[in-house]
């Protein structure tokens, strides 16, 4: 059976499809983390601390790059088989089929984008706060300004008020968003619990977490930036 | 009518192949894309020209003989029709049309539009048929189907194997293929008996061969001939996944 | 001299012949059925059928095909059914019945004994398909269900969709493909039977040009079975796939197998009017539209002119100012008389003047009354199919204007002579499906055709074929170095290279399209003395120019359409003349034949029973002569010839 699930095509996607699954999980979660940025500093910071550099947390993190990897590594592999299925000579012309969605044909591409986002993530947040911990420190210097480990609302607050983090964030989070309204319904499909009836709801299901995502994401960096610009209206 | 032809000639497998540029003149809008490849071939014999060399056979859509992809479309500009079934009232007059052949590291060119799809035949060998014995079967009736489920098995069995679904898929995944064999059958009580067995032979003879994965873009099924359904290959998943559970 | 026919019908009651024959027949051990070779040449429902069984049985079996998968053979193309005597309907069907349809049907030129031991089994042949997975139309109780078909006024169809002939191949090509991958059968794709080889008087193996690479291979076996369909592509346009052709047949009547009843050619009631002279082929709209279709011209003529002009769509002409003229003539069966009488009915309406289209070579299937009774749902969800693929050809909708149709050739019931056991006049060579002439007379009912393939491959030949294999089990494997297979390879050779060295103007399919004209205008739904007098020599003319003429470019050793289409053609220009003077000859209207001398005072056929009431067996007598006839006589000890009655 573990061969099958490194060799048989079928096999291979069936743990992009639950490596796609445990992300999206993820995702939810983290979103919902940080939406309590905006309603409560403290409350998100209370959730900081308990992530630090716990046990639970660490495995938590150690399972979570591996499912990355996996996903990523896979796609990879995925990738080459089908590069070479396609024969050397390719088609002089080639349209976009009917009902075809864009995101469907670029997922590796727009996945290279996530990933991106993900690097630049990690190296303003979590290298600060987890990382940090780990080899024992408790602060970082950003910008001038010390920041405790676990004070994420404050580096969030940092971060968003630049524009620059803004636009790439935003573009980030719209990769993402791309990549979920195809990669929700297709793991459905993979494992096989799918069919004509339920394809239109998959999909909007897709599109509603996709669109959930982005705008839960979005919302942080949004209300930061605003926050920044006008500190007195924002009441901050 | 009148139209510009770019097509791909290659002599043989080997050969390296190249575009080359045709016209037809006066073609009636009535006639069908096949006919006017007829009169081309027609115009290059009595030029001392070779033909160029295409499939085709039953010209009513069901053999799966013809193939081409037309300007970036297998089969050309109509939805759930063969290329046969194409008449040249779908095209502008004056247009020029680019004809390629299925491209596809499973299907190699044999001479200019012709492809070689054995690979297909090779994966039903694997395991796209009942086992039964001539003779050895009983009464018609004895086993009640519900129609939802034959009407289910027919829209599978439709397929005509033409391989558009590998020629147009990104990937060159010819899982429409397989899934709407294993589909049919998986829907019969029948088929049952040997549903696991075929799941995973059939898949293994495919990856065997070479066709790419699924992607689930969708693409095969909107260019599929016969308007083929993807829910059959999420079946196909079901089917091979539980089966592989099992072992 | 001419053959010494003997058909081998068993003595006995009819309903006991089958049984009686297989009782006495020899079998061959298994042991012994591993040493014979059986090549098969076709795979569609005969080919495919056979193959499956006889590799499954044991014998060592290689088929062949022209396409490039035994998947695309041209039985793919039936669209509407095929008949069984299950009587699931209760409408009292029986096996009876069921033959005497088909040999009433068939205007009683039929043997007896094949046609009862046809609807005999052929409802092994649902039970087979069922267990195939074939999946068969079925009501909500979860049986089968049924629909009629023309000629019989019992529902015995069994259908799938409009894809029976489909689904029913793709069955016998998955049984095949299980041999195939047990070993027990050898699939040669694209490879085209060019001669066959015999040696002491016994079929022993063929030449096939691979038609990738243009080589000239041989191949040896113990017995030959040829299932390569008909001969209808001599009329170039006909329903028949473009690649269908009667050359291996022929390569056999030249080889000394009789060639029966040549001149008995179906011509389809229901097919898409031709709509110009750069059209390749006609398309068939299934006979199953004659259930709720209803086939009408204008009574007036002033109608049709309007119609021509543009002026009046169908739909605006009023119901007393239309002749159904099929429910005029035939009451009792209505739109629903067999073929052959649907198309010289519609003939009759448009050599009158009431044509509707341009042309005047069309009348109407109107499905208004259909509609307005069943529903649009329905009529969909029967025909829904059908309809979609008309307007795609036509671009008019059948929801909304009658469709138009006209007659075109379909089906050859002439073929091969076989006796009782499917053998032809050569020993060890045999003939199954539409390539032989066995069971449909002079005309074939509708869904038939894919029980006569299935029945002859599953259920007949497998048992039959092990009578004389059962003498070859001493005989070693046939060697193909011999000087029979020398001597067949260079006359392929020589043929081929004649071919591409004439150099001529005119191309294959110029050529052909002069044959079609010459046929369909001489040969076709009416026949005369005289018309078949001009055919004889016009094609005698054209064979020749063809000869001289033919421009095949490209080269023998080589992927070579063109010239696989003359190979084609050569043949096609003896048939036709074949089928012309067996039409000659045959001084009587039946069935599909319509000799304009002969016909009632209503016009409807005029058989002969008193000097027709056999089968022509043709004897090849050498290029350019005339080939010889031999009788064979056909004995109705059970049923009692009739004038085929469709009216009450």
């Amino acid at each position: 059976m573990s061969c099958f699930l490194t060799k048989s095509s079928l096999g291979k996607k069936l743990v992009m499809s639950i490596t796609g699954a445990f992300l999206v999980l993820f995702i939810l979660f983290h979103m919902s983390m940080n939406l309590t940025a905006i309603l409560s500093p403290d409350g998100y910071n209370a959730i900081c601390r308990f992530l630090g550099a716990n046990w639970y947390a660490l495995a938590g993190t150690a399972v979570l790059a591996l499912g990355v990897l996996v996903h990523f590594l896979y796609a990879l592999m995925l990738t080459v088989d089908n590069y070479r299925a396609r024969g050397k000579q390719r088609y002089a012309v080639t349209v976009t089929e009917p009902g075809v969605s864009w995101a469907s044909k670029n997922m590796l591409v727009i996945g290279f984008i996530v990933l991106a986002g993900l690097l630049l993530h990690l190296f303003n947040f979590w290298a600060k706060m987890q990382l940090i911990e780990v080899l024992g420190g408790h602060a970082s210097v950003v910008g001038g300004h010390t920041i405790a480990a676990t004070d994420g609302a404050a580096l969030i607050a940092y971060t968003f008020s630049k524009w620059y983090y803004v636009i790439l964030y935003l573009l980030w989070f719209a990769a993402l968003w791309f990549h979920l309204t195809h990669g929700v319904w297709s793991m459905f499909q993979t494992v096989g619990w799918a069919n004509d009836t339920w394809y239109p709801r998959l999909k909007c299901i897709a599109n509603v977490v996709a669109t959930l995502v982005f705008l839960g994401f979005a919302a942080v960096v949004v209300v930061y930036f605003i926050k920044s610009c006008c500190p007195c209206c924002c009441g901050a | 009518m009148n139209f510009t032809l770019k097509i791909w000639r290659q002599k043989d497998a080997k050969s390296k192949g190249a575009f080359e540029t045709y016209k037809v003149e006066n073609i009636s809008a009535d006639t069908s894309f096949l006919e006017m490849l007829d009169i081309l071939n027609n115009n290059l014999v009595h030029e001392g020209k070779e033909p160029v060399a295409f499939d085709h056979d039953c010209r009513e859509g069901i053999c799966g003989m013809c193939s081409l992809h037309i300007d970036g479309q297998a089969h050309g500009p109509s939805q759930g029709a063969t290329t046969c079934q194409i008449y040249m009232r779908k095209f502008e007059d004056g247009a020029t049309i680019t004809i390629e052949p299925w491209r596809s590291a499973a299907f190699p060119v044999i001479k200019d539009l012709v492809v070689n799809r054995s690979a297909y035949d090779q994966i039903l060998q694997a395991g796209g048929f009942i086992s039964v014995r001539t003779n050895s079967v009983p009464d018609a009736n004895a086993i009640p189907i519900p129609k939802a489920d034959a009407d289910e098995s027919m829209d599978a069995a439709a397929c005509i194997g033409c391989g558009a679904c590998a020629a147009t898929c990104k990937n060159g995944s010819a899982m429409l293929f397989v899934a709407a064999r294993v589909s049919s059958l998986a829907k019969l009580p029948q088929g049952r008996v040997e549903a696991a067995r075929r799941a995973k032979a059939m898949v293994a003879k495919m990856d065997e061969l070479g066709f790419g994965n699924c992607t689930n873009t969708g693409a095969c099924q909107a260019e599929c001939p016969k308007s083929i359904s993807i829910a059959h290959i999420a079946r196909l998943n079901r089917e091979f996944l539980s089966a592989k559970l099992e072992d | 001299m001419g053959f010494k026919l003997d058909a081998k019908i068993p003595a006995g009651e009819l309903a006991q012949k089958w049984s009686n024959h297989k009782a006495a027949i020899r079998v061959v051990s298994p042991a012994n059925k591993r040493k014979l070779d059986i090549i098969i040449v076709g795979t569609g429902l005969g080919g495919a059928s056979a193959a499956a069984s006889l590799g499954e049985l044991g014998y060592n079996v290689k088929v062949f095909c022209i396409q490039d998968s035994p998947r695309r053979a041209h039985s793919i193309a039936a669209q509407g059914g095929i008949n069984a005597a299950k009587n699931y309907q209760n409408d009292n069907d029986s096996v009876y019945r069921l033959f005497y349809d088909t040999i009433k049907g068939g205007d009683y030129r039929a043997r007896e004994a094949n046609v009862y031991r046809l609807a005999e089994v052929s409802n092994l042949i649902i039970d087979q398909c069922v267990a195939q997975g074939v999946p068969f139309a079925r009501e909500y109780g979860g049986l089968l269900a049924n629909r009629s078909f023309g000629g019989a006024q019992v529902s015995r169809t069994f259908y799938a969709r409009g894809q029976t002939g489909q689904q029913l191949l793709l069955g016998a090509y998955a049984a095949l493909n299980k041999e195939i991958a047990a070993g027990s059968v050898k699939s040669y794709p694209r490879h085209e039977m060019l001669d066959l080889v015999i040696e002491d008087g016994e079929a022993r193996g063929i030449i096939a040009r691979n038609l990738i690479t243009g080589e000239i291979e041989r191949f040896g076996a113990h017995a030959v079975v040829l299932a390569t369909g008909g001969y209808g592509n001599v009329f170039f346009l006909s329903t028949n796939a473009m690649a269908s052709n009667g050359s291996a047949a022929f390569q056999c009547y030249r080889k000394g197998a009789g060639f029966a009843n040549p001149c008995f050619t179906q011509i389809h009631p229901t097919c898409i009017p031709k709509h110009g002279d750069q059209q390749s082929k006609l398309t068939l709209m299934s006979e199953s539209l004659r259930n709720d279709g209803r086939i009408w011209v204008p009574k007036k003529l002033e109608d049709v002119q309007a119609l021509r002009a543009g002026k009046k769509q169908p739909s605006e002409i009023a119901e007393e100012d239309r002749d159904y003229y099929l429910e005029r003539r035939y009451p009792a069966f209505g739109n629903l008389v067999p073929r052959d009488v649907a198309s010289r009915a519609a003939k009759e309406r448009c050599d009158a003047g009431f044509g509707v289209n341009e042309t005047g070579l069309a009348v109407f299937l109107d499905f208004k009354t259909a509609i307005e009774r069943l529903g649009k749902d329905i009529i969909k969800q029967r025909y829904g199919n059908l309809f979609d693929m008309y307007e795609e050809i036509t671009d008019v909708s059948p929801y909304e204007q009658p469709m138009q149709i006209f007659p075109a050739v379909h089906y050859t019931m002439g073929g091969i002579w076989v006796d009782y056991n499917l053998m032809t006049t050569i020993p060890g060579l045999y003939a199954i499906g539409e390539a032989n002439f066995s069971d449909h007379g002079a005309n074939r009912l509708g869904a038939s055709a894919l029980m006569q393939g299935l029945a002859d491959g599953y259920f007949v030949l497998p048992y039959t074929i092990g009578d004389y294999l059962s003498h070859k089990i001493q005989a070693p494997k046939v060697k193909t170095d011999t000087p029979a297979f020398d001597e067949a390879e260079k006359g392929v050779r020589a043929k081929i290279a004649k071919l591409l060295s004439i150099n001529g103007k005119q191309s294959v399919d110029d050529l052909h399209k002069r044959l079609g004209n010459i046929m369909w205008e001489y040969v076709g739904m009416a026949r005369s003395k005289e018309s078949l007098e001009t055919a004889i020599s016009e094609i005698q003319k054209l064979r020749k120019e063809f000869w001289q003429d033919v421009k095949v470019v490209g080269r023998a050793d080589d992927f070579n359409v063109e010239l696989e289409k003359a190979l084609r053609l050569a043949d096609f220009l003896e048939l036709g003349e074949l089928m012309a003077r067996d039409a000659l000859v045959r001084e009587e209207s039946c069935g599909g034949h319509f000799r304009i001398e002969h016909q009632t005072e209503e016009g409807e056929a005029k058989r002969d029973d008193e000097h027709f009431v056999y089968a022509a067996v043709w004897e090849y007598k050498g290029p350019d002569q005339e080939p010889e006839l031999t009788k064979e006589p056909l004995n109705f000890e059970f049923v009692h010839p009739a004038q085929r009655n469709y009216k009450d």
